[in-house]
């Protein structure tokens, strides 16, 4: 969808504040997320990143302050979004092809009024292949695995051609090998796409994001390369320790 | 069976019986498939109960009041439908008080009809085939409005598939994509609400959600999609209403109760046969 003339941030935050029945969940928080940026927003559970992504897919209405997508209120302009919920909320044993959820995306604005087109099955087989799944459009959501699930939900995300990506805990109940595979094919579509990621883990994240966000009712964005002791324990409180992932000892062997 | 097929070609009854058993099972097996797919069937439960309250309120102004256009069926529709838009605005604006929700049209719904069957005049017969149905007594005029109820439903289910089965999956997804989810819900819950009433007649309010969701259970070990378990459960539907009816017949058994109790086993038999093999269903 190349309507893009507007050039401004693609999301941009203001001051928002928001509480869950009189308990503040977010203070003051200001985001700006720029065309091509690889932002990750970080923090405990109950922090308020769910509330960030909520505010940010106009699901939520912000208590204080504003909300602005591609330059709008998020309602008017989230259709620009290509979302991928969090795992566990979809029943696993629901009678869907991994081809029906994929062309779910196709949903919306200038839909045929009659079952889907035949570009919208194009479309849809393109996005399995970008997520290589193209093998697998016949079999039952139910036989996926962890991975394959999140793959085919990516693609759904991928299929509605979208400017931004926004995925909520993509890695959750995936092996780290395929948590690898997953962040570098987000990598590659971040070559086009605008991409926010919500993750309790910092681990994987930091070789690929550029920007950090840490959430535990304030905000705090940090580009990735100042992750610091500190500013983790600021977030997650002082009694985590940090582990270096990239620190091997000769031979590639752990000292 | 045999006195049952013979008597076939004798008794019109019999055979208007077998034919509201065949147009049931198209509705059945469609709404019955969303229901078991999107796990609502006790929301079919309470607008199956709160029907009585339409066709005891109906029965009664058809008695004391005169006025014979008040068919009971026209009360159950509108019960139904009533019922269904209070669930389904309800879960949508108030998630957490959902359940009690349910409960309460549940349960209103039973008592309204109790009340105004009991303030009815003259002997009520009419409560026992409410609460139990009697296929037995399904007149031509009865076929007519349930092949045209059944149409309805089959073509909306069908011209909204794409829809319904988003709505269903993932709701939030498809309220992003910016469809009016509220309004294709409610749909869904007022056809649900139709099929219910259809239902009724053949095994009774009481029986309801087992002849709604035991054909789509059982058809959903079988079924890798939605449109693939729809179709198997309109054949086990058959199979169960056409099944249950001759094999009460000739022990004069109640046709709702044998009937139910032939889907309740076949689907056990099935269910027991998947979990012998690891829980995995019967699919290549």
């Amino acid at each position: 969808m190349n309507e893009t003339r507007y050039s401004g941030p693609v999301v941009e935050l203001k001051h928002v504040s928001f509480a869950y029945h009189g308990t503040p969940v977010l203070e003051d928080v200001s985001l700006m997320v720029n065309h091509r940026d690889f932002l990750s927003v970080v923090g405990p559970n109950g922090g308020g990143k769910t509330t960030i992504l909520k505010l940010i897919l106009g699901l939520k209405k912000p208590a204080g302050g504003t909300v602005r997508l591609f330059g709008a209120p998020p309602e008017k302009t989230r259709y620009r979004i290509g979302y991928m919920p969090q795992y566990a909320s979809l029943d696993p044993l629901f009678p869907v092809s991994v081809l029906d959820v994929v062309l779910m995306g196709r949903l919306g604005r200038g839909m045929s009024l009659w079952g889907y087109s035949r570009s919208d099955r194009r479309c849809a087989e393109e996005a399995l292949e970008k997520v290589e799944m193209a093998p697998l459009r016949d079999r039952p959501f139910f036989q996926l695995s962890g991975g394959q699930f999140q793959r085919v939900l990516l693609a759904r995300a991928l299929v509605s051609d979208p400017d931004l990506l926004l995925l909520d805990e993509p890695t959750s109940n995936v092996d780290a090998a395929i948590e690898t595979g997953l962040y570098e094919l987000l990598h590659r579509l971040n070559e086009r796409l605008t991409i926010i990621l919500v993750t309790h883990d910092l681990g994987f994240v930091s070789h690929y994001v550029d920007k950090v966000a840490c959430v535990n009712r304030r905000l705090f964005t940090h580009p990735t390369c100042e992750i610091t002791g500190e500013m983790i324990s600021a977030v997650y409180g002082s009694h985590v320790q940090m582990i270096r992932h990239d620190a091997k000892g000769r031979d590639g062997v752990f000292p | 069976m045999t006195e049952f097929i013979g008597d076939l070609a004798r008794f019109s009854f019999l055979r208007y019986a077998l034919l509201a058993g065949f147009l049931v099972s198209i509705a059945c097996g469609i709404m019955g498939s969303y229901v078991v797919a999107r796990r609502i069937s006790y929301i079919a439960g309470a607008i199956a109960h709160s029907v009585l309250g339409g066709m005891g309120a109906a029965r009664y102004g058809e008695v004391v009041f005169g006025l014979s256009w008040l068919h009971p069926l026209l009360g159950a529709i509108t019960a139904a439908l009533i019922s269904a838009l209070v669930i389904g605005l309800v879960s949508l604006r108030a998630r957490e008080r959902e359940d009690t929700v349910i409960g309460a049209v549940w349960a209103i719904g039973m008592a309204v009809g109790i009340l105004f069957i009991f303030k009815t005049p003259g002997y009520n017969e009419n409560l026992m085939s409410y609460l139990f149905g009697n296929i037995l007594m399904v007149s031509r005029e009865d076929l007519w409005l349930t092949a045209g109820l059944n149409l309805l439903i089959l073509v909306t289910g069908l011209v909204f598939y794409r829809q319904f089965l988003a709505v269903c999956f993932d709701e939030e997804f498809v309220l992003l994509r910016g469809l009016k989810v509220q309004a294709y819900y409610l749909l869904l819950l007022c056809l649900i609400a139709l099929t219910v009433v259809l239902l009724v007649s053949v095994v009774g309010i009481i029986m309801v959600i087992a002849l709604l969701t035991l054909p789509a259970a059982t058809a959903s070990y079988f079924s890798r999609r939605l449109w693939q378990m729809m179709g198997l459960s309109v054949i086990f539907s058959v199979l169960f209403t056409t099944g249950g009816l001759a094999l009460s017949y000739a022990p004069g058994l109640p046709a709702g109760a044998t009937i139910i109790i032939f889907a309740g086993v076949v689907y056990l038999l099935v269910a027991a046969a998947s979990s012998a093999r690891g829980g995995r269903r019967f699919i290549a």
